[in-house]
């Protein structure tokens, strides 16, 4: 009995949690924001800006939806093998999210693959979409909230390249997105740069790319300098917010890699739009938690 | 001053607009996107609500249905309108539509489509929900409620509802199009910068 009320209350913050981020930007890509607008030079990029920040302003004070597509759920655990609610973690985000849809109110994301229905409470197979690390003897929970929404997971790319196109070839990857369906993806963008060693591999690590903070700086030193020329060159491209022209196009680019296979480069692309609704909660083992990404969150 | 396009909106209305242009509605504005589309074009349905003169918005919003049936607006942004260039050069021929609101730019044809049919595509600032749903003064009606909340057709009244960009004019010009040449062109020199300094398999 003790244990079905503990998976209550976890599944009741977690759908309060989901819910809020869909309202509220995180702390790092508010204030990112705000440095870029300040930044800004272009009569019509500072336009935009300044309807964003209204928009903002609005959600928080009508505690709504921030966008009105509020994506597809997608969980990101590292899980404490000591956790004491491993087991019942996934229903628990089910119901978090069922739960979520219901507070936002959240639009209905999830159209189930060739029935080709909407299910109308944004789950269905594999969806909320869970991806899990466990941490080896620790006993708490990190859970990362994403709201993939479509705009900004159109852009998203995978391939593999030969070590001959070297890391010449990942940024012309890079960039050969962000000039395409990057554009209509709501710049400034978060960029993650996923470099491994196959398609999956490195679509995975570009979508963890885009949950570290927005000036996240890899500590191998020529990822991070890939991280700034890319930052700089995608800027210099002048896409601007909306992509009707400006100085600032992304509010930063992330890589994160892995060791690969000798004859492959696996290079991918994640994109998060202005709007990077994203949340991290630390659950500890006796259900209390902290809220890592926003700052003075009542739930 | 603010230019405010009004539903019926007539092609004399929109001859003067430039591509970069900014304008409001007031009227009506019809969600529709991408199974809507599709349903017209490659299934030959007659579209529910007639938006001859009207104006249609790619967008699936957030709807909240009120204990008495009715709706309430809480989140209407732009969708990415690109996907809708496949169909939409035919649905302005098809329908009569004059103003396509959306995010993002779209292509050729859609480009084609409004200069022959005089008709403008503009954008609302993606994620821009919120500010867009006080614009909204009230749901009129839903149709093809079958597809679901997103790509059900929304029938609002709107008053102010901007600020709308203009992105395709009724002269065939397209701003997205003119933008992606000069973004291509610096993309060269951008990547010979990079690559100069990126030579780390050695």
């Amino acid at each position: 009995m003790e244990k079905e009320a503990a998976v209550q209350s976890l599944t009741d913050t977690l759908a309060k949690f989901t819910a809020y981020i869909g309202k509220r930007l995180p702390t790092d890509v508010k204030e990112k924001q705000a440095e870029l607008r300040a930044k800004e030079t272009n009569p019509m990029a500072i336009e935009i800006f300044d309807v964003m920040a209204e928009n903002q302003d609005a959600a928080d004070k009508l505690d709504r939806p921030s966008c009105q597509d509020t994506g597809v759920i997608q969980y990101f655990i590292q899980a404490g093998s000591s956790f004491p609610l491993l087991g019942e973690l996934e229903s628990i985000l089910e119901g978090a999210t069922r739960g979520a849809t219901e507070i936002g109110p959240l639009r209905h994301n999830a159209v189930e693959s060739f029935v080709e229905k909407n299910t109308g409470t944004n789950t269905g197979s594999k969806i909320p979409w869970l991806d899990w690390e466990i941490l080896p003897g620790e006993d708490y929970a990190i859970i990362d909230v994403y709201m993939a929404g479509g705009g900004c997971t159109l852009p998203g790319a995978s391939t593999v390249l030969m070590p001959g196109q070297g890391y010449e070839g990942v940024a012309e990857f890079v960039l050969d997105v962000m000039t395409s369906r990057g554009l209509n993806a709501c710049p400034p963008l978060l960029v993650g740069v996923g470099v491994s060693t196959s398609a999956e591999t490195a679509a995975r690590l570009s979508k963890k790319a885009i949950l570290k903070p927005v000036n996240a700086r890899n500590a191998n030193e020529q990822a991070a300098l890939l991280e700034d020329l890319l930052t700089d060159g995608i800027n210099d491209l002048g896409i601007g917010p909306q992509g009707l022209t400006g100085d600032n196009t992304v509010m930063g680019v992330n890589i994160e890699s892995s060791a690969r296979h000798p004859s492959t480069i696996g290079v991918a692309v994640s994109t998060g739009c202005w709007a990077h609704r994203r949340g991290q909660i630390k659950v500890n083992a006796d259900l209390s938690y902290e809220i890592i990404s926003h700052q003075d969150v009542q739930l | 001053m603010k230019k405010v396009l009004k539903t019926p909106i007539s092609a004399q209305d929109l001859e003067d607009l430039k591509v970069g242009d900014v304008v409001y509605l007031d009227g009506t504005l019809v969600t529709c996107r991408d199974v809507a589309h599709r349903r017209l074009i490659e299934y030959g349905q007659e579209l529910p609500v007639d938006i001859a003169g009207g104006a249609i918005f790619h967008a699936g919003p957030i709807v909240r249905e009120k204990d008495d049936g009715s709706y309430e607006m809480v989140s209407i942004g732009p969708t990415t309108s690109m996907r809708m260039e496949k169909f939409e050069r035919e649905f302005i021929e098809k329908t009569g539509v004059r103003l396509i609101i959306g995010k993002g730019g779209m292509g050729p044809e859609t480009a084609a489509g409004c200069q022959e049919h005089k008709a403008v595509h503009a954008v609302f600032p993606g994620g821009c929900a919120v500010v867009a749903a006080t614009k909204v003064e009230a749901i009129e009606g839903a149709e093809w409620k079958d597809l679901g909340m997103p790509e059900t057709l929304w029938i609002n009244r709107v008053k102010g509802f901007g600020p709308l960009i203009i992105s395709i004019d009724t002269h065939g010009n397209n701003i997205f199009e003119i933008n992606k040449k000069t973004y291509n062109e610096r993309k060269s020199s951008v990547l010979e910068k990079i690559s100069e300094q990126v030579k780390f398999i050695k």
